[in-house]
């Protein structure tokens, strides 16, 4: 238990997607205007990770990784360079499921998600997570508590980045660093606070 | 229609996509510590970007719209493999330490913002050509950050030493910052304050106008 506990914290703090890793890094700063977006993207970006990190584990042990097809008298077959296209393939259909699951059983969340959803398959962080899992070498239950953790601190970042541009729009910016440049400026410095929960032990 | 000429140069400065277009930043960071990864980075990204516009807009008279993506994303994973095994099979330990950002390619912003964006409405030469200039202009900046970070992190420029370091008996005491996270984001942010400085119609309007102070006595 106190394993899982500290791969959690590890994954939502030290090894943030969005800070260390830059990951998702286009919508994190395209959809960081407003802080109400921002976490409703964020949700969407926990939920969605939260599901196929582990279903992309299960097809990596049972159909992908090397000698993972003996059970069907393959016992000699690799399958992994089909990965890519198994992962985003995966990626691309559980968003659908989930958008036509939320729109007839969850109107409100759906509602409240709304343009965010079909965006997050092109989410770096959502695929990233997934080949992550497989160089670590997760198991089910390690990728799960993976994904979750990865998507808290996705969703922790872009949410700590639109509580700074909702302040910066009302500040003397100079011409040339309107908009994008500022906004890369202050990721950087939030990003060096994150940097100070890298000496963490767990 | 565009010139090809303005096609593949455009992107470069007054087009960038990283730098105005807000897109493929992920992997555009992660890289940039030495400039042997981003070389092969840069070139692996224009050759997936080209080639996945060029049949993208190939098929583009056949596909249904309502699931164009998918397969927009089948033609980029594909291309992505291709690559991905080329580099394990040629330069294993430049895709080592790549890791998984060879991988991320296919959810580069650039590739299918440029497929759905620019190979959907235009014949292929055109979109090959729009492929190539948007990856150089992504190749442009990256070049330009490792530049900057390689040398000041490490004193190495490709693994040679320009700057000799205290280390190895030199003068210059490398500056650790350069290879962390966050210095992309900085290097980034200045190099784009500098080109809209130069190029003004990129500056983006203010949210709020500042009033000029006045006395107490004026506005009375």
């Amino acid at each position: 238990m106190e394993y899982y506990l500290s791969l959690f914290v590890r994954a939502v703090f030290i090894d943030n997607m969005a800070l260390t890793f830059f990951l998702g890094m286009c919508t994190f700063i395209a959809i960081s205007k407003k802080i109400s977006t921002a976490v409703g993207l964020g949700i969407a970006v926990v939920v969605v990770l939260g599901i196929t990190v582990p279903v992309n584990n299960l097809i990596y042990q049972h159909l992908l990784r090397e000698g993972a097809l003996s059970w069907a008298g393959y016992p000699e077959a690799d399958l992994s360079f089909l990965g890519y296209l198994s992962y985003i393939g995966v990626i691309a259909a559980l968003v659908q499921i989930l958008e036509m699951f939320l729109d007839k059983y969850v109107p409100a969340l759906y509602n409240a998600l709304g343009v965010f959803l079909p965006l997050i398959t092109v989410n770096c962080a959502i695929l990233g997570a997934s080949l992550f899992m497989v160089e670590r070498d997760y198991t089910f239950g390690e990728s799960a508590v993976f994904g979750l953790g990865a998507g808290v601190g996705w969703m922790l970042a872009i949410t700590a980045l639109a509580g700074v541009r909702e302040k910066l729009k009302y500040s003397d910016v100079p011409e040339g660093l309107r908009g994008l440049g500022i906004t890369f400026i202050s990721v950087g410095l939030i990003s060096l606070c994150f940097m100070s929960f890298g000496g963490i032990d767990l | 229609m565009a010139s090809s000429k303005e096609v593949l140069f455009n992107p470069i400065l007054d087009n960038n996509p990283i730098a105005l277009q807000v897109l493929g930043i992920c992997s555009a960071l992660a890289v940039t510590v030495s400039m042997a990864n981003t070389l092969v980075m840069c070139a692996a990204v224009t050759a997936v970007t080209a080639f996945s516009s060029l049949f993208i807009s190939m098929l583009r008279n056949h596909m249904p719209s309502s699931i164009r993506i998918i397969v927009q994303m089948t033609i980029i994973a594909s291309l992505v493999i291709v690559v991905d095994q080329l580099l394990q099979a040629y330069a294993f330990a430049i895709s080592k330490t790549l890791s998984v950002f060879v991988g991320l390619i296919i959810t580069n912003c650039i590739v299918l913002g440029r497929a759905e964006g620019f190979a959907m409405q235009n014949p292929p030469g055109l979109s090959f050509l729009d492929g190539i200039g948007n990856g150089l202009g992504y190749s442009a900046l990256l070049v330009t950050v490792a530049l900057i970070r390689e040398p000041l992190g490490a004193g190495t420029l490709m693994g040679y030493e320009i700057l000799p370091t205290v280390n190895n008996g030199g003068w210059y005491v490398p500056n650790g910052l350069m290879l962390l996270a966050p210095s992309a984001f900085f290097i980034i942010g200045l190099l784009i304050w500098a080109l809209r400085s130069w190029k003004r119609e990129q500056v983006e309007s203010a949210d709020f106008e500042i009033a000029d102070n006045i006395q107490y006595r004026e506005a009375l």
